[in-house]
């Protein structure tokens, strides 16, 4: 018996891989939501799209069991894992396992802000935070969104084209700071600025009330001292693994999230992990395509073949339709140079004093050079 | 011609265009592609793409 714990795409998808390969072990998913498979980057584009939280499911609980032949047990919170024994509890029950995978994500971090508002300062992470912020905003509303890295500006972008009033609040001097060099991050803004998403870099929120002169309606102070009166607060300063049950269990975790190496065994030779919640060889990754990749090997290692994970370089696309970005971020220190010549977008390399590619980011109309791009990067010599 | 959608990622596949880096030649129906192709951004299979309405 395989028992998954979460209904993410982690989890699905490493059903999904199993029954693909013909693999018949009984496979239970514990999912503490409703089982309803979704894609969580689609929750990006919602508002542009104009898209119902029902229409962002892909298949409800029922069907996946069904179609994917495993017992989905929604609306159900794992309590402990016992190692030793091999079971899962669940409240009084105990739940029996010859592998275990941890695929829980990673929860939005607290901004910390006091007031008797903050309750409302809202995180967009699931499909129910979706439809939570969605049944808000119906008519035209003033956003405020904390953090400018990529999902605030995916978010910042799906909502003004959604006919919404944007500011972006940023401690940070540019949005993306720790994936994008600086002149990309600004073409970035400025795309942004074009669609009439204003922007307070260097400033965090600090308190969130209730307006009194307005119904519903929030004010929120900034460090500055100055103030925002918004409809609505929509937090996306960054996700922290779930790492309480494995840490509970003792197994190996950090605050990158839970170790394991490139098979996806955690320091239990049965439980696993992938997805957000997990730190692979390392690495915390928060995209799909690592997660597809742990996901198919993750399949092979349970259906009696280990198999290590494979990461090709996986460039991470920011969903901003206003300027479409592509980056991948180099594994060393280099230096970043803008590169000329193309058309229009912009271009930047990231580089040794050699002159070896070691990353590239892609702004606007140059997304569409990606593949000469990862060419050049997978070359031995990937020179200019 | 008809476009494909991911329904992870949105990545949109063109029938006119194909995706000649994976040797897809410009004009294959979405059916001819093989079935073991995956998403370029973000690497699920063929399953999760749909339809795009026009």
């Amino acid at each position: 018996m395989i028992v998954i714990l979460g209904s993410g795409l982690a989890g699905y998808s490493l059903l999904k891989e199993l029954r693909k390969r013909g693999c018949e072990r009984p496979v239970t998913v514990v999912t503490a939501e409703d089982g309803a498979s979704y894609s969580k980057p689609m929750l990006s584009t919602g508002f542009a799209k104009q898209k119902e939280p029902a229409q962002l499911v892909m298949a409800d609980a029922v069907a996946m069991a069904e179609q994917y032949q495993a017992d989905i047990r929604a609306f159900t919170s794992a309590d402990r894992i016992d190692p030793q024994a091999q079971t899962l509890w669940i409240g009084q029950e105990c739940l029996p396992y010859e592998d275990l995978v941890l695929a829980l994500g990673a929860a939005a971090r607290d901004p910390g802000l006091i007031g008797n508002a903050t309750d409302r300062v809202w995180s967009v992470n699931d499909l129910a935070d979706y439809a939570r912020v969605r049944e808000h905003l119906i008519q035209p509303s003033r956003v405020l969104i904390l953090g400018g890295g990529l999902i605030g500006c995916e978010f910042a972008n799906d909502f003004v084209v959604g006919g919404h009033d944007v500011e972006i609040v940023t401690p940070a001097e540019q949005v993306l700071p720790s994936l994008l060099p600086n002149p990309l991050a600004h073409q970035l803004e400025q795309g942004l600025r074009a669609e009439g998403v204003r922007f307070s870099f260097k400033r965090r929120a600090q308190g969130v009330d209730y307006a009194l002169a307005e119904n519903g309606a929030l004010r929120v102070s900034l460090d500055d001292g100055s103030v925002r009166e918004v409809d609505a607060v929509i937090s996306a300063i960054g996700l922290a693994p779930r790492i309480e049950l494995a840490s509970q269990a003792g197994l190996a975790v950090s605050q990158a999230g839970i170790a394991v190496d490139a098979y996806c065994r955690s320091s239990n030779p049965h439980i696993y992990a992938l997805g957000d919640c997990a730190e692979i060889a390392g690495q915390n990754y928060q995209y799909v395509a690592p997660l597809m990749a742990c996901a198919k090997a993750l399949a092979k290692t349970l259906d009696g073949e280990p198999s290590a994970a494979q990461f090709p370089t996986m460039p991470i696309i920011v969903k901003t339709p206003s300027c479409p970005v592509l980056v991948a971020p180099p594994n060393t220190a280099g230096e970043w140079q803008v590169e000329e010549g193309g058309k229009e977008g912009l271009r930047m390399a990231c580089v040794e004093p050699e002159g070896r590619l070691l990353g590239f980011a892609l702004a606007g109309e140059a997304v569409k050079e990606r593949q000469s791009w990862l060419k050049r990067l997978q070359a031995k010599s990937g020179g200019v | 011609m008809r476009k494909w959608e991911c329904v992870v990622c949105g990545l949109i596949y063109d029938e006119a265009e194909g995706w000649p880096e994976d040797g897809i030649a410009p004009g294959t129906a979405w059916e001819d592609v093989p079935e073991d192709w995956a998403c370029p951004d973000c690497g699920v299979g063929k399953e999760d793409f749909e339809l795009v309405e026009a």
